[in-house]
């Protein structure tokens, strides 16, 4: 079974599942926030209106590609391809079942933080090559947004890499066999899923976008297909967040009776119905609130929390 | 915070309640008989035409989406020689309907009018006629108004006196 095909065979999967479910993401956001606001949704093309993610995707991509005369031409067409490219390259070191990994790196943790910060580019360029104010607003917002909710965000995952004793994040799920991390890691749980949230501006922390200020922030001036790589990037975010919540907090594969992969697509199927319920209920807060509220209260608490965490397994050991 | 957590829950409670969409093209939402939708021209319950070509609703349209032309027949009646509406323009208001003396012009409870065309919008005097009466069953113009006409002289209409003689000095 372990021939060199493996892992090419791996990719394969990883991919046609992640890029089709990003795209299927977009229906499902649409009919649970229907659901939520007590409408259909899109419920006309097709079964349930399924049809509707090949509509959209026609459209997308048949779309006219257009960049605007002002805009700074190679940083633009760049910048869209970074947000997907690092997105993908994410799910490298995400086990979905024991043994069914590309690259099982021992610093898988270290590895999906770095690829997230990288994915800050993407957004900044994008505003800036854009030459424009709005956009160049989103970019600046995006930039301080994800800067400081970055660093509370790999403080907070630090509890769970102290509690497994590695970075590898197969021996941080195997250390949750007895109990799953979300129970000694609560806080650092609550705090990741906060910066989880801001880490893929989605809505309450989408003020890169914040369309009632900024047009569409980073991305007003994009179209077509390029706007779709934004909208890919964003919706494979979401589902990398959601597995790395599921990996590091809510054991992974493990579980009864079903196949260990099947437990990890419904606790992530769970965690990306969470983050679509936070854009149903949450309204975005002001740009100061969201900055004080990151430095000022969610880094003190990942200290005390990492601190609190550091001194139980070093009295236990 | 907690009210964070109140409204996320509060949201996710609706999973459970009743949808408030009507589907439309198989539901349909319930017209009242006087909503205004698509005006018609209506006939006199014995089939002749209610319309009497008076210009009135042309007139009252805010719009100016109404134009006919008055023309007279054999029997000495009144009726529009020909009758446009240009839907493109029609706002809906039924100010023509409430203008009209002889019920003749009437707004309907339909609102399905989608054309591809522009000019397809705009209805003659064969679309906007129907056969029935409309809203007033029984009202019947030419039998209630003293105009004369042929079979009909003045003061033979329902309800109508013998016009007076005014030339006699007899009360």
């Amino acid at each position: 079974m372990r021939s060199s095909l493996f892992p090419l065979m791996v990719i394969v999967v990883v991919l046609f599942v992640v890029l089709n479910l990003a795209a299927a993401l977009i229906w499902v956001e649409r009919r649970l926030l229907a659901l939520w606001q007590d409408r259909y949704g899109p419920n006309r093309v097709g079964p349930f209106g399924l049809g509707q993610i090949v509509a959209d995707s026609i459209k997308l991509f048949t779309k006219e590609d257009w960049v605007p005369p002002f805009a700074d031409k190679p940083v633009f067409i760049l910048a869209p391809a970074i947000v997907v490219a690092t997105a993908l390259i994410s799910f490298a070191v995400v086990p979905f079942a024991p043994g069914f990994v590309i690259a099982d790196l021992n610093i898988g943790v270290l590895f999906l933080l770095a690829m997230s910060s990288l994915g800050v580019y993407s957004v900044v360029l994008a505003g800036w090559s854009s030459n424009n104010k709005y956009s160049l607003l989103g970019g600046i917002r995006a930039a301080a947004q994800m800067m400081s909710y970055e660093v509370f965000m790999g403080l907070s995952l630090l509890g769970a890499v102290m509690l497994a004793g590695s970075f590898r994040l197969t021996d941080i799920v195997e250390a949750q066999r007895g109990l799953w991390f979300v129970v000694p890691q609560f806080l650092a749980f609550i705090l990741f899923l906060i910066a989880g949230a801001a880490e893929t501006r989605r809505l309450p922390f989408d003020l890169a976008e914040a369309e009632s200020e900024l047009v569409a922030g980073f991305h007003s001036e994009y179209s077509g297909m390029k706007f779709g790589m934004f909208f890919v990037g964003e919706y494979i975010g979401v589902i990398l967040v959601s597995a790395t919540i599921t990996l590091l907090f809510f054991g992974g594969w493990l579980g009864p009776l079903l196949p260990p992969a099947v437990w990890f697509a419904v606790k992530t199927m769970f965690f990306i119905c969470l983050f679509i319920l936070f854009r149903a209920a949450l309204p975005r807060p002001r740009f100061d609130q969201l900055m004080s509220w990151s430095w000022k209260v969610m880094l003190p608490l990942t200290l005390v929390n990492l601190l609190v965490t550091g001194a139980i397994v070093l009295v236990r050991s | 915070m907690l009210s964070l957590l109140r409204s996320l829950w509060e949201v996710f409670r609706h999973t459970f309640t009743r949808r408030v969409t009507v589907q439309y093209p198989e539901q349909k939402a319930y017209l009242a008989p006087r909503y205004r939708g698509r005006i018609v021209l209506t006939r006199d319950p014995d089939g002749g035409e209610r319309c009497v070509a008076c210009n009135l609703c042309a007139v009252a349209c805010p719009v100016a989406c109404i134009s006919l032309q008055a023309t007279e027949d054999q029997h000495g009646r009144r009726y529009p020689e020909f009758f446009r509406i240009n839907f493109s323009r029609c706002i809906f208001c039924g100010y023509c309907e409430e203008a009209c003396p002889t019920y003749a012009i009437q707004l309907t409870p339909d609102t399905e009018m989608g054309e591809y065309k522009r000019q397809n919008l705009v209805y003659e005097k064969a679309d906007l006629m129907i056969d029935g009466p409309g809203k007033y069953p029984n009202y019947n113009f030419w039998r209630v108004a003293g105009v004369a006409i042929d079979g009909k002289d003045k003061g033979q209409a329902e309800n109508e006196l013998e016009p007076v003689d005014i030339h006699s000095l007899m009360p």
